[in-house]
């Protein structure tokens, strides 16, 4: 056969390639090809129509701009979002005819389906939950500590550019050969070239480590923002919320996306040059891999999660009307969260038979981090306490959090201990208690971010009422969906079945479906979401021109919505955790400052999306064997690299009249405003300053 | 940035000095936290080496291999060069050019001399019979080894280009944050040789 044959002797030019790599004959890849190839030319031909793409390129693709990047982040996570919830759908579905007399099989054959299961895993994770969080925090934490720009803006170009490879090497994956068959996590020696020898495992090696290397590089740049250019007063206890939980992620990110990192490129050496780190036979250890895989597994969920609990806090706050609730204790939960995260991975596999001393460690461990997790759930129950509670749709998403992340807790501890994990380890209940907490815990988290800051990212305010559906549709089809499985899980149902023999489970299995229907409801009322208030942007019920749509406590709200590129015309002096309250109590809030500063800004720059990009064509060709495609694209790269090493004239001011001008024109829209909302001032007036009064401010 | 320092008195040239000041502290800041990343990336080249520690799969050991008089001279040639790079630091912070640049080049020359010994080791050990593919613990032995002559090499071609940029801008304020960030990366490579002279060639030998 050509293709076996292709894959032990490769093509010099075309590598293993030939066109029966592309599943022309698929009945369910090729329709999506077809769309997917169709609705890319469709948007190149809209594009260049509209003469659009100077505008692009200009504007955005080699913007530095922190607030654009995350957007395009956003953007992304969102196309993905999409991509790996088909996955999800495809799963139940498949799930459910096979194991009804009927259908009997199912639709999709074993090595499709398994595709799917792992597509789905590695998108949801490192392409929808990282790239949705990195957009917010990339627009956000630079303003809530009065930033003009993060530390090192065309790093944050690149590190963009570097995921963006990685996802369309995801997607590439799907019409250009296979993807990975081997579970999210790649586990050797499943994932070995004697038992996948085809090219999926690869596609799954090149896209994480290229878009690893970009997750590193942005927890060097926001570690170095957060720590060097906060505004003239902010100490570190005086920082929001969502600031120390972001400061605290991107701390763990720095030091365990090196371990991700290393292992894959061990997986590489050994697929790639017969090295024996995790092999079976020549002294090479699986279990190493198993180790080192979650040494940096586990604690990315804590990465995942922190800055989901950052959200949460900021938007509990602002809409109780109250200071958060023990302040001091959130910032050591999430400290004492940090550190414990690093000590928990073993717990994903008890049954290695690493002795019961060892096991016992783990298990206790893991049971202490739900303390300070727990710690942050009173925290948001005492803020809303006695609070102004206004529940807006961000607030909505909020309670589901705490409803749903509380019970996957919960079900998290009981897969702590041990003895119970050998009766559940590898069942159904496993997936059913981390998708409890990762969408109970984390999306909803970036939800209510989402929905909250939706109006400083972009001008203009979601709907309400959309928004409330979008929360209502996705926290009933999170039970719907999972609360079954949870049932087969105990009942003995293992994961990533391709077959079920069991009919007592098939009914399970269609209550299941239901869930997955109501949150494709959720997901497609947020698409609707979005689409319809940017299209009613000049409608004054959408449009923000305040800057302040919320009557809110933090930095981020002190500029105009969208922000000027500059952030801010003045950075005021930090006195207060919630500086633009103290403002606006103080009635100094959107005051013309007595002189304006000119500002330095950074210049645009090509690098970012012609370096990032170029990784696209070396992880293309070391996927399929291309050497000399390889070879060119690592001598560009360095090219680029060593040309953008000798530029000069890499930033500029914004002059005073400039500065002046933009700023008049937002001052005098706010003129004569008052400051607080009619309805909150009076909780408002009575605070006192944070550091005399922690918390415990009542609004009565 | 000026604007952050909310110090309203700065005059123009001053804002100048104050900006290269902090880009200057930013930009060391940021290296250090590659450092930490970096740290990471060896230390579980490290714990793997210290899994694979046994793993020969009746191929041939260390034991049979190291010499320790070869590696006592690579260590040797390294520890120098950053003794070297120091007066190479002590003369950018005198701004003394020729200086610098001699002792940048005698740098240059021992990592060269450090790279070619450990690039000789590789082939003669190859040659021995202990290629990566021997065992598991040849395997972990050369990536660990290797990463760390990669990071040399990494910091031979930085060097390079560093030249160039001295020969077109002298002592400027961003070539002054360049070296300063290689000594740093120079002395780091430094360091975790010492560890792996420690842990790889000192336990292997015994």
């Amino acid at each position: 056969m050509v293709q076996t044959d292709l894959i032990k002797d490769p093509h010099v030019l075309t590598g293993k390639l030939h066109w029966g790599v592309i599943p022309f004959h698929d009945p369910v890849v090729a329709p999506v090809m077809a769309a997917a190839v169709l609705g890319g030319l469709l948007l190149v031909a809209f594009i260049t129509y509209k003469k659009l793409w100077g505008y692009l390129w200009s504007e955005w693709f080699t913007s530095v701009d922190h607030k654009k990047i995350g957007i395009m982040y956003c953007i992304v996570a969102l196309v993905m979002l999409v991509r790996g919830f088909s996955d999800a759908i495809m799963m139940r579905t498949h799930q459910a005819l096979s194991t009804s007399d009927s259908f009997g099989e199912g639709f999709l054959p074993p090595e499709h389906y398994d595709q799917i299961f792992t597509a789905h895993g590695v998108i949801m994770i490192f392409f929808v939950a990282t790239p949705l969080m990195i957009g917010i925090m990339n627009v956000i934490m630079p303003l809530q500590i009065g930033a003009r720009d993060v530390a090192f803006p065309f790093l944050n170009s690149l590190s963009f550019y570097l995921f963006l490879v990685g996802a369309l090497l995801v997607n590439i994956s799907l019409f250009v050969g296979e993807f990975a068959a081997v579970g999210w996590l790649a586990y050797t020696p499943l994932s070995g070239i004697e038992y996948s020898p085809g090219v999926g495992v690869d596609y799954w090696i090149w896209a994480l480590q290229i878009s690893g290397i970009g997750t590193t590089l942005t927890a060097v740049n926001f570690v170095a923002t957060i720590l060097k250019m906060r505004a003239p007063g902010m100490t570190m206890m005086k920082m929001p919320v969502f600031t120390w939980t972001t400061f605290c992620a991107n701390i763990i990110a720095l030091v365990i996306f090196p371990i991700l990192t290393v292992a894959i490129a061990q997986l590489t050496l050994d697929r790639y040059l017969d090295f024996n780190f995790f092999t079976n036979d020549d002294g090479g250890n699986q279990m190493m891999w198993v180790n080192l895989i979650w040494a940096w597994g586990h604690p990315e969920v804590y990465f995942l999660v922190l800055p989901a609990f950052g959200m949460i806090s900021e938007v509990t706050a602002t809409f109780s009307r109250k200071r958060l609730f023990g302040y001091v204790s959130l910032i050591w939960a999430t400290i004492a969260i940090t550190i414990l995260s690093f000590l928990v991975w073993l717990h994903h596999f008890f049954t290695m038979g690493s002795g019961a001393s060892v096991n016992a460690f783990f298990g206790i461990m893991t049971m202490i981090i739900g303390i300070p997790t727990g710690v942050k759930l009173y925290n948001w129950i005492f803020t809303m306490y006695k609070g102004r509670v206004e529940l807006t749709a961000s607030m909505w998403w909020v309670i589901a959090m705490l409803i749903t992340f509380t019970v996957g807790g919960m079900t998290g501890v009981m897969l702590s201990i041990p003895a119970n994990d050998f009766m559940l380890h590898n069942s159904m209940f496993v997936p059913a208690h981390f998708h409890n907490v990762i969408i109970g815990g984390a999306v909803y988290g970036y939800f209510a971010g989402f929905t909250y800051w939706f109006p400083k990212a972009t001008g203009v305010k979601l709907n309400e009422t959309l928004g409330k559906w979008s929360v209502a549709l996705w926290f009933f089809g999170y039970f719907f969906a999972w609360v079954p499985l949870y049932i087969t899980g105990f009942d003995g149902m293992t994961r990533r079945l391709q077959y079920i023999d069991n009919p007592e489970w098939q009914a399970y299995m269609y209550i299941a479906i239901i869930g997955v229907a109501l949150i494709a409801a959720g997901i497609g009322t947020q698409v609707f979401n979005i689409a319809w208030s940017l299209y009613n942007r000049n409608n004054p019920k959408y449009k923000d021109e305040t800057g302040d749509p919320w009557d809110a406590h933090t930095l981020e709200w002190y500029t105009t919505s969208p922000p000027q590129f500059y952030n801010f015309g003045d950075v005021p002096y930090i006195n207060d955790r919630d500086p633009l309250l103290e403002m606006k109590q103080k009635g100094i809030a959107y005051k013309r400052p007595e002189k304006y500063e000119r500002i330095h800004m950074p210049k645009n720059t090509w690098a970012g999306p012609v370096l990032g990009l170029l990784t696209l064509p070396m992880g293309f060709g070391f996927v399929w064997h291309i050497w000399w495609m390889v070879i060119a694209a690592v001598v560009a790269i360095f090219a680029c690299w060593v040309k953008l090493n000798f530029e000069r004239d890499k930033d500029y001011y914004v002059e005073v009249p400039e500065v002046e001008a933009i700023e008049g024109k937002f001052l005098k829209s706010n003129e004569g405003r008052s400051y607080y909302f009619e309805k909150n001032a009076k909780y408002y007036k009575k605070w006192k300053p944070s550091d005399q009064n922690d918390s415990t401010v009542v609004a009565k | 940035m000026t604007a952050l320092t909310n110090d309203h008195d700065l005059h123009d040239h001053d804002d100048h000095h104050h900006h290269e000041a902090e880009a200057a502290d930013r930009y060391m800041f940021g290296f250090w936290l590659y450092i930490i990343s970096d740290c990471l990336l060896f230390s579980t080249l490290f714990a793997t080496y210290a899994v694979m520690g046994q793993s020969f799969a009746n191929g041939i050991t260390p034991h049979e291999l190291f010499d320790l008089n070869f590696v006592a001279v690579e260590t040797a040639l390294l520890l120098l060069s950053s003794f070297t790079f120091g007066m190479a630091m002590l003369g950018a912070n005198v701004e003394n050019m020729a200086k610098t640049k001699f002792w940048l080049i005698i740098t240059a020359l021992l990592g060269l001399s450090f790279l070619g010994m450990e690039i000789y080791e590789f082939i003669h050990f190859s040659h021995e019979g202990a290629t990566p593919q021997t065992s598991g613990y040849w395997t972990s032995f050369y990536s660990l080894v290797a990463t760390h002559g990669l990071h040399v090499t990494a910091g031979l071609i930085w060097m390079f280009f560093l030249f160039i940029h001295f020969n077109r801008d002298g002592f400027s304020h961003e070539n002054k944050i360049r070296l300063a960030c290689l000594s740093l990366f120079w002395h780091f490579l430094d360091i975790i040789w010492i560890c792996v002279f420690s842990f790889v060639y000192l336990r292997g030998a015994m």
